[in-house]
């Protein structure tokens, strides 16, 4: 019997959600050579920078930081997708999370190390990069970024693994290729109630672990800026503002990665209208707190008015960053707001079009920070611009694709929605949950006084 | 202990630019050409700012020169991650081109913007080679660099007094622009030494450092223009 056959004749959870382990079409194939190409491509032009030296790329002087730490704090935002909003809502007790939390978690992991890389990939060398293993300055923000990434990267794993343990035993049993993989990763496993039970309260206890450690990630990429006496980065908000803007933005990609499996995998019976509905609640919500925080900075700035803030402010507001602020106040404000705000619009494709704006604003955002600043020194502003050189926007793509590559690729070894998450819920939940309204209710006078 | 610094007169500096050449050949710094000036990636470690005042006919051109502050407080050998950039127990904001790793966090927390970057491997046309300097490294592709005050310069003054048995004395350490300066305007010394002309500079009523209100200390003071 193939593997195929095996999963066609299982009951309908087990047999939708495995079906992608075990059936491949052509047109995955098509999208994983596009995007194994990007990557090459992207590659490619890295050994090129190798050879030539950062001049490869639209850098300058002052414009030392450009596409790379711009594609740095995006992916690690993006990478805010997953452990955080996932432990947020098993904290939370929120039961819709289910058929989310799997591919969520696999966003934060498989995109963090091509976040990770891209201050590597802006090094002048790169061949030295254990110096900061080797010759650590611990007052350097930079040094606190590589331990916080490490922490987050190691945590967020073992948070997507742990949770993963019961469906890779079920699919180790069932004796799907590659035997030695789930013999392997399910170290073991039996799903007894014992063993049941001791895992879910280690996943109780990871899932309060990561919070702070995905908030502690952003507000130290927060601070490599704020630290420095740069106008418009020298902001004390600069923290907690990357953290919003990296869980605004992760919420969106995870819609958009929600709206490709169900179409691609046929998932509609998982990701229902419902998620959509309740991710664009959550989509609105930030899209709000974005603004606030977005609006509180530039208004601290403006009323403030001293002269280097003010001219990267006016750059931004009416100068040659016109284009892209606006663009980003279009892109992360007014187009979630305007779908977000409705029921009618908070369906499949709204929520998508609001998400795909929304990561679009967020790119716009974090080059709205780099970029002007770095053109605006306190003393003599260079009459200097910064175009990326085909180098760093191959780079870019190729960084990019090779995420979505990871990802596709990962969807065929793994469930990307959680067998055992979704049977508990079915069995247990929703006698959990009338317990828990009921225990919500007042209870009877008369009872407690006696 | 000294403490090394600098006062520049801004009435004397006639925009010459002679502390420019100097400290190029004096420290080797890469000569890049047009190309490399016209993507903005020049490498100077001392430039000569100019700024216009007031309207035709009434035009003054105005002359800063511009070396590395030496902050006493520098914002950017904080952030370097691995050490590369320190304030050495004299004052001088030294670097370690052999460990830099090329991040420009550096460059981009200095507000005085005289960091410069090997944005290439840098070129040293085949005229200039038999006059490099052997006391000062070559810089290789991807690290930052920058004024260093001619640290070489100290030690070798200071070899110098040692083996003829006496103190250092003030024109024994003077960096290159300030030896080259025609009119004097760039006077170098020890800040905590009474005898040194820059110590009475420093507290000279024209006496102003460059973006004071930054707490960063600098150790380059300029005395303003009479009128």
């Amino acid at each position: 019997m193939t593997d195929f056959e095996t999963v066609a004749r299982l009951p309908q959870d087990e047999r939708t959600l495995l079906m992608p382990l075990v059936r491949t079409t052509r047109i995955f194939w098509m999208w994983a050579a596009v995007m194994a190409a990007t990557a090459l491509w992207g590659g490619f032009a890295y050994v090129y920078q190798l050879r030539h030296g950062l001049g490869a790329t639209g850098l300058n002087s002052p414009e030392f930081w450009g596409i790379y730490i711009i594609c740095f704090v995006f992916f690690i935002g993006i990478s805010h997708a997953g452990t955080l909003i996932s432990a947020i809502l098993r904290v939370a007790n929120a039961e819709w999370r289910r058929s989310i939390t799997r591919s969520a978690e696999f966003i934060t992991v498989l995109v963090i190390g091509f976040g990770a890389v891209q201050p590597v990939l802006d090094l002048g060398r790169p061949d030295r990069v254990l110096n900061i293993f080797l010759h650590a300055q611990a007052f350097s923000p930079l040094l606190w970024d590589v331990l916080s990434i490490t922490l987050y990267f190691t945590a967020s794993s073992i948070y997507l693994y742990v949770p993963m343990i019961p469906d890779l035993a079920r699919i180790r049993d069932l004796g799907l290729r590659p035997h030695a993989l789930y013999w392997f990763l399910a170290i073991g496993y039996r799903d007894t109630p014992s063993a049941r039970h001791a895992l879910e309260r280690l996943i109780g206890v990871l899932a309060v672990a990561v919070i702070p450690i995905a908030v502690s990630v952003h507000t130290v990429i927060g601070w490599i800026f704020a630290l420095t006496l740069k106008p418009m980065w020298h902001s004390a908000i600069f923290g907690p503002y990357f953290v919003i803007g990296a869980i605004f933005s992760g919420i969106a990609a995870l819609i958009i990665a929600m709206a490709i499996l169900r179409r691609v995998y046929k998932l509609e019976a998982y990701f229902k209208d419902v998620h959509f509905n309740n991710m664009g609640l959550l989509l609105f919500v930030t899209t709000i707190l974005w603004f606030y925080f977005t609006f509180a900075e530039h208004l601290t700035v403006w009323y403030g008015g001293e002269e280097a803030e003010l001219a990267t402010l006016y750059s931004k507001l009416t100068g040659p960053f016109a284009v892209p602020f606006w663009l980003m106040v279009a892109c992360c404000f007014v187009v979630p707001f305007a779908l977000m705000s409705r029921r009618a619009t908070r369906g499949v494709i709204g929520t998508t079009v609001a998400s795909v704006a929304v990561v679009i604003g967020m790119w716009l955002e974090r080059y709205n920070i780099v970029v002007p600043t770095s053109l605006h020194p306190r003393l003599d502003a260079a009459h200097v611009g910064y175009m990326p050189s085909w180098v760093e926007l191959s780079i870019m793509a190729g960084t990019l694709s090779g995420f979505v590559l990871v990802y596709m690729v990962a969807t065929k070894f793994f469930p990307i929605i959680s067998i055992w998450e979704t049977q508990e819920g079915r069995e247990k939940s929703v006698e959990e949950v009338s317990e828990r309204v009921a225990s919500y209710l007042p209870d009877d006078i008369a009872m407690v006084d006696s | 202990m000294a403490r090394w610094g600098m006062a520049i007169d801004l009435e004397r500096c006639n925009g010459c630019q002679a502390c420019e050449i100097a400290c190029r050949s004096e420290n080797n710094v890469a000569v890049g050409g047009p190309q490399v000036a016209r993507e903005h990636r020049t490498i100077s470690w001392m430039r000569v700012h100019t700024e216009i005042e007031g309207e035709w006919p009434a035009v003054r051109a105005r002359f800063v020169p511009r070396p590395c502050m030496h902050c006493d407080r520098p914002p950017c050998t904080l952030v370097c991650p691995v050490e590369a950039t320190s304030v050495d127990p004299e004052g001088i904001v030294n670097q370690i081109y052999a460990r830099c790793i090329g991040c420009r966090y550096c460059a981009n927390a200095c507000p005085y913007t005289v960091k410069s970057f090997n944005w290439r491997s840098p070129q040293h046309p085949a005229s200039t080679l038999p006059g490099l300097n052997p006391d000062v490294s070559v810089r290789p592709v991807g690290v930052a660099e920058k004024c260093t005050f001619c640290s070489h310069r100290l030690q070798k003054a200071r070899d110098q007094a040692r083996v003829e048995q006496r103190v250092l004395r003030e024109h024994d350490y003077v960096p290159a622009c300030a030896e080259s300066c025609p009119t004097g305007a760039i006077v170098f010394g020890d800040l905590e030494n009474p005898t040194h002309r820059v110590a009475g500079l420093a507290h000279d009523p024209r006496a102003f450092r460059l973006e004071e209100g930054l707490g960063t200390q600098p150790k380059v003071y300029y005395l303003s223009r009479r009128n």
